[in-house]
């Protein structure tokens, strides 16, 4: 199985061997590749669109032709995780800065609870896990709006922050920096069946 | 949405190793602009910049204005976090812990201790684990890199030669703390123990280093990177990221430059790509080698 994360810009690498571990924990052999040009998704099982800032990955997705790869790839339903400010450029928002693709049917406000300063770690329960999951919200943003269709995963002070609409899952935390990789095996498991 | 109640939350936790860490991984690939006031920063985000740099002149103004150099004014660094959505950074001096409770309050994402300015304090830096706002601190070996990482740093960058225009003391930079890892990776428990006490930096940092195969924070590139080649050859060497100083707001178009910095950082391995982004951009900064410096004119051997 290929894993492609979506590599213009972002923390690559973490989604990559998140992959990997959670392939292990599975017991499916899990190749990843960082995507940096066009002609590699349509060859990815499974696509991440990582964390960092969504200006520059979403100009760089539509400058090396790799946006219309992914909305080929969501269109043939195969599975994407979206975490952060890959949230933000895969849903929909109202910063003409960002050229969001609109596939997930949610509005994303960024930086919602403010700038670095406000950043942090918390306890979260996630649906679909059976424990808590400890998550990092990094300059996060949040789900502002949610379409039908679209179903809410986890909330946060009140507000949504990991959402599913058939097999794309995204999160305003960071599920690739820290040891627990079973968002990463949600989405493998729903390539599995 | 509005400021979440701290006490409200139970497990909430700010300021932590991870989520300052963190903040410096949401910038690998990118490019961090250095900017002098609003108009610049909108320029630099415009042009993909994934975070902005305020300071009160770029380096090579600096060099040439001589004197003292000091944190920009507060004015300036929030004009420029007020203008973009990207995280907006502020240098201060070495060792100067009040430029930086300044910085930290009127909340910057992160904190640069810059050999650029004039250190305040020959001896120590600044304490920053004690801080909730992340730092980037320059270095030019393992050893001085592993040091600011003890003190808390959650960046390093290349200290390079700042305002020159000339690359090479990145790369020397760059190469001797890769070297250093590899260096590391060859000993044995008692030589790592020794190399540990001679740089004064912990043993189980050095062991994690070693057992990583590189920094276990990321690492950029800084200090004379000037054109989209430069920016390449510096990824090329397995940096996390690039930092552009004098190098775009010294170029003759800046708008061009930036963008094509941004995109070679992204295709620095394709160099049909990188002939076509290096085309069109106007020229470079006009900068002077680092041998035309005297020692007290070079920036990187402040700070230890």
């Amino acid at each position: 199985m290929l894993a492609g994360v979506v590599g213009v810009q972002g923390d690559v690498s973490e989604h990559q061997a998140a992959f990997r571990r959670a392939g292990e924990e599975l017991g499916l052999g899990v190749e990843t590749v960082a995507v940096r040009s066009s002609g590699t998704v349509p060859d990815c099982d499974v696509v991440a669109l990582p964390g960092g800032e969504s200006t520059t990955i979403s100009s760089l997705i539509r400058r090396e032709g790799i946006d219309d790869e992914i909305r080929e790839h969501v269109g043939a339903g195969k599975p994407i995780l979206a975490t952060c400010a890959g949230l933000i450029v895969l849903g929909r928002n109202d910063d003409s800065r960002v050229d969001s693709l609109g596939l997930l049917d949610v509005t994303v406000e960024r930086n919602a609870f403010g700038r670095q300063r406000e950043s942090f770690e918390a306890p979260l329960e996630v649906e679909g896990l059976d424990e808590g999951f400890h998550a990092v919200f990094i300059r996060a943003p949040v789900v502002s709006e949610v379409g039908e269709g679209v179903e809410v995963l986890a909330e946060f002070d009140g507000d949504p922050v990991a959402v599913r609409q058939e097999n794309v899952v995204g999160t305003a935390f960071h599920p690739e920096l820290t040891d627990d990789y079973r968002i990463h095996e949600l989405l493998l498991r729903g390539q599995d069946d | 949405m509005g400021e979440i109640e701290g006490t409200d939350i139970e497990g909430l936790k700010r300021g932590t190793e991870l989520v300052k860490r963190g903040f410096a991984q949401m910038q690998k690939g990118g490019v961090i602009m250095d900017v002098v006031d609003a108009e610049q920063a909108r320029i630099a985000e415009d042009a993909g910049a994934v975070a902005v740099m305020a300071l009160e002149s770029v380096p090579a103004d600096i060099r040439k204005r001589g004197g003292v150099a000091r944190m920009a004014p507060v004015e300036t660094n929030e004009e420029i976090l007020e203008e973009v959505s990207i995280p907006a950074m502020g240098k201060v001096r070495i060792g100067h812990e009040a430029e930086a409770r300044i910085l930290e309050s009127i909340g910057m994402d992160m904190i640069d201790e810059s050999e650029v300015l004039t250190p305040a304090d020959e001896k120590n830096h600044i304490d920053k684990r004690d801080f909730d706002t992340p730092f980037v601190c320059g270095a030019r070996d393992l050893g001085e890199a592993l040091r600011r990482i003890d003190e808390g740093a959650a960046m390093i960058r290349t200290k390079g030669e700042a305002g020159t225009g000339d690359v090479a003391e990145a790369v020397r930079h760059q190469k001797a703390i890769k070297g250093g890892i590899r260096k590391i990776q060859g000993m044995n428990t008692e030589e790592r123990r020794n190399y540990a006490r001679e740089i004064e930096a912990p043993l189980p940092l050095v062991e994690e280093t070693a057992e990583l195969g590189r920094l276990p924070v990321v690492n950029f590139a800084a200090g004379g990177i000037a054109t989209p080649a430069d920016a390449a050859l510096m990824m090329r060497l397995g940096c996390d990221g690039i930092f552009v100083g004098s190098g775009i707001f010294g170029a003759e178009d800046p708008e061009s430059m930036g963008r094509a910095i941004v995109e070679a950082v992204n295709s620095y391995d394709d160099p049909a790509a990188l002939a076509e982004i290096s085309r069109n951009v106007g020229g470079g900064m006009k900068g002077r080698s680092k041998e035309s410096l005297s020692e007290e004119e070079q920036l990187q051997y402040r700070g230890n």
